[in-house]
């Protein structure tokens, strides 16, 4: 057990293409870190120079108090899950769990100990003597893991450990690694790509962007107060609306419509404005709104999600299907759910944070 | 499996378009091996004026003659040679290529141009070099207190024969095991490397296990060409001597066929190697896809 501090790293390659600009990022231990962005992020990057498979160009990473830039991956005390699981296709089960026990010289007691242990624990026992060519995608994934459990490391280091799976899997196997991590209470560190992986397996989401740090925060507070239109759009399912808008003294434009903001607006002039699909409704008559034009709708089963335009920009709202739809529709928010964010930085314009125990918890739509 | 099925509407036409291909087989390859099978049957005296049938006496004499045990034997020190020295060499060069990033393509086209070289030429090749008046080795080797003479001493014979026939083949290895390395997972030696391995350790325990298939089949391969493709190595540098020592079976056939001119003994030894490439070639089918595998 140990806790990872990753001080002012930078990554360039060979060539002088630069992946990774000064990460600042102190994990606590036993703490579950998710590093979420786009592909080419350096999301990945970041994880193989904490795992000692990429050089450190600058700054550097503490694994407990230790600096470990110029330690061999075998001596960092960490494991690490693949995505295409990298295991070793000519052993069996049980070799894949022990080779990295043997190669340490541990008594043979022992590691048939430990593998029966990780085994019962995965609950792939019955599988010990498959080479992994035999197994279902699922399973493998459990060797992978089985694999860093066995060797009780200070760090589990997954790298998209779930993408190759099919939807239904990846869900169960979500679970799982919350439940094991919580249970053996490792420090570990999960990229994805996938915002909902993230959302649900966090202690501490952070968003990357361009090789750098867009948020660092807890799931809910990154959803309810995105940093920034990159973390805004990137976070939540669907997307969050972005929109141009004007404000004016305590009143908002967005195109045609203009709505009163009750005091919660952070500044004037032009910004760009953000709302969450599920925080638009339908307007009662009595009230400000905007006027919708219909274009699709998406049926999700408990939610519908209507698309359509306000002026000239699309908006996406997320409605219950039972709410009868015409071509025309006035549809509504509340001035404290709106997020503001500057128009030339796209970061969040200080002022109103909507207070995150006002929200009923959000689960994310699966 | 999809297969993309052509239907052809005249019933001429298929046969047409295969014909090239099929009279080629037949004229160069199953109508001189009919001829040598029957011909091996058969016993001509010096002149060609009779021709006697004498069923297996050919065989039956070859497997009591003790010329025809020793080459046996020289084969089979000749073709383990060639194998074991080509393909280690060859390994060796594909897991430093490997290791390159940006000059590996430049080393790998310098490798391979051994290969683009004839036979005769590179036995030619080899002779110079160890030529015992001339060659530049057996000069460097004086230094070392050995005289090397080839033509005399037949270990040097064979070192040669082996030495010259194993470089021409280590490109064609070379290509296999880079693209055999490449394809192994660079995550497997990543994984490896976290569980503790060195580098050493990675290579015996993870890389080489999964090569297996493209060492066997390089194996059945090496075997075959030391065996029956290395005649102008040998016409080139020794011709079979000293004393028999390099007289391979390839070897021994174009002797005393063509230049011993005893064409039924002869017949008789290309039909005992034709078995042997049958061998090989059923074991490289049936065990590369059956046994060699993870």
């Amino acid at each position: 057990m140990a806790s990872i501090d990753v001080e002012n790293v930078g990554k360039v390659y060979s060539g002088g293409v630069r992946a990774v600009t000064d990460i600042k990022l102190n994990i606590a231990d036993g703490e579950f870190i998710v590093l979420v962005g786009p592909s080419g992020c350096g999301k990945s990057t970041l994880l193989r120079m904490v795992a000692g498979l990429e050089t450190i160009s600058e700054g550097e990473v503490k694994i407990g108090s230790r600096v470990v830039n110029n330690v061999e991956p075998a001596d960092r005390d960490i494991a690490m899950v693949f995505q295409n699981y990298a295991l070793y296709p000519h052993m069996t089960v049980y070799n894949n769990l022990a080779y990295g026990l043997k190669n340490r010289g541990t008594p043979k007691a022992e590691i048939d100990a430990r593998v029966a242990e990780a085994a019962r624990m995965l609950e792939i026992t019955q599988y010990l003597e498959r080479k992994p060519r035999a197994l279902s995608g699922g399973q493998r994934q459990r060797v992978a893991m089985g694999r860093a459990i066995v060797r009780k490391p200070a760090a589990f280091l997954f790298d998209e450990p779930l993408s190759n799976l099919d939807a239904k899997l990846r869900v169960s196997m979500r679970g799982e690694i919350k439940r094991l991590q919580r249970r053996l209470g490792t420090t570990s560190i999960y990229v994805t790509h996938d915002q909902l992986e993230a959302m649900t397996l966090a202690d501490r989401l952070v968003v990357l962007n361009g090789g750098q740090i867009e948020q660092i925060g807890a799931p809910l507070e990154v959803y309810h107060a995105p940093a920034s239109t990159f973390v805004a759009s990137f976070i939540g399912s669907p997307a969050m609306n972005l929109v141009k808008g004007e404000l004016h003294g305590d009143k908002l434009a967005i195109g045609p419509a203009m709505i009163g903001l009750n005091g919660f607006a952070p500044t004037s002039g032009a910004v760009t404005v953000g709302v969450r699909a599920e925080d638009l409704r339908i307007a009662r008559d009595d009230e400000e709104a905007l006027p919708f034009r219909l274009e699709y709708t998406e049926e999700l089963g408990a939610q519908r999600l209507i698309h359509g335009t306000v002026g000239d920009q699309q908006i996406t709202a997320a409605v219950s299907p039972e709410i009868a739809l015409s071509p025309e529709m006035r549809i509504a928010v509340d001035a404290k759910r709106l997020h503001f964010f500057s128009i030339d930085t796209g970061k969040r314009l200080p002022g109103h944070v909507p207070a995150e125990a006002k929200f009923a918890p959000v689960e994310p739509v699966l | 499996m999809q297969t993309k099925r052509t239907v052809f509407h005249s019933r001429i036409l298929p046969y047409f378009l295969l014909a090239p291909q099929l009279i080629i087989t037949l004229i160069f390859f199953v109508w001189p091996a009919a001829q040598a099978i029957w011909q091996s049957f058969l016993r001509q005296d010096p002149f060609g004026l009779k021709v006697t049938f004498v069923w297996f006496a050919n065989y039956t004499r070859l497997l009591d003659d003790p010329d025809y045990l020793n080459a046996l034997g020289a084969t089979f020190v000749f073709s383990v040679g060639v194998t074991v020295l080509s393909m280690g060499l060859s390994l060796m060069f594909a897991v430093a290529v490997n290791r390159l990033l940006r000059s590996g393509r430049f080393y790998t086209t310098l490798l391979v141009w051994p290969y683009a070289v004839a036979p005769a030429a590179a036995g030619l090749l080899w002779w110079f070099m160890f030529n015992p008046s001339v060659g530049i080795i057996p000069y460097l080797l004086s230094f070392l207190g050995y005289e090397w003479n080839h033509r005399l001493h037949t270990g040097d014979a064979i070192v040669l024969i082996i030495i010259a026939a194993a470089w021409k083949q280590i490109s064609y290895n070379f290509l296999f095991f880079v693209a055999g390395l490449q394809s192994v997972p660079q995550s497997l030696t990543e994984a490896a490397a976290i569980d503790g391995a060195g580098p050493f350790k990675r290579f015996w325990t993870v890389v080489f296990p999964l090569l297996s298939p493209t060492t066997f089949f390089l194996a059945v391969i090496n075997i075959t060409y030391a065996m029956f493709d290395t005649f102008g190595i040998v016409d080139a540098t020794t011709s079979g001597g000293p004393s028999q020592s390099t007289n391979i079976l390839v070897y021994k056939v174009y002797a005393d066929g063509f230049i011993g001119l005893n064409l039924g003994p002869s017949a008789a030894q290309s039909v005992i190697l034709m078995l042997i490439v049958v061998v090989l070639t059923v074991v490289q089918f049936r065990w590369i896809e059956r046994k060699v595998q993870y």
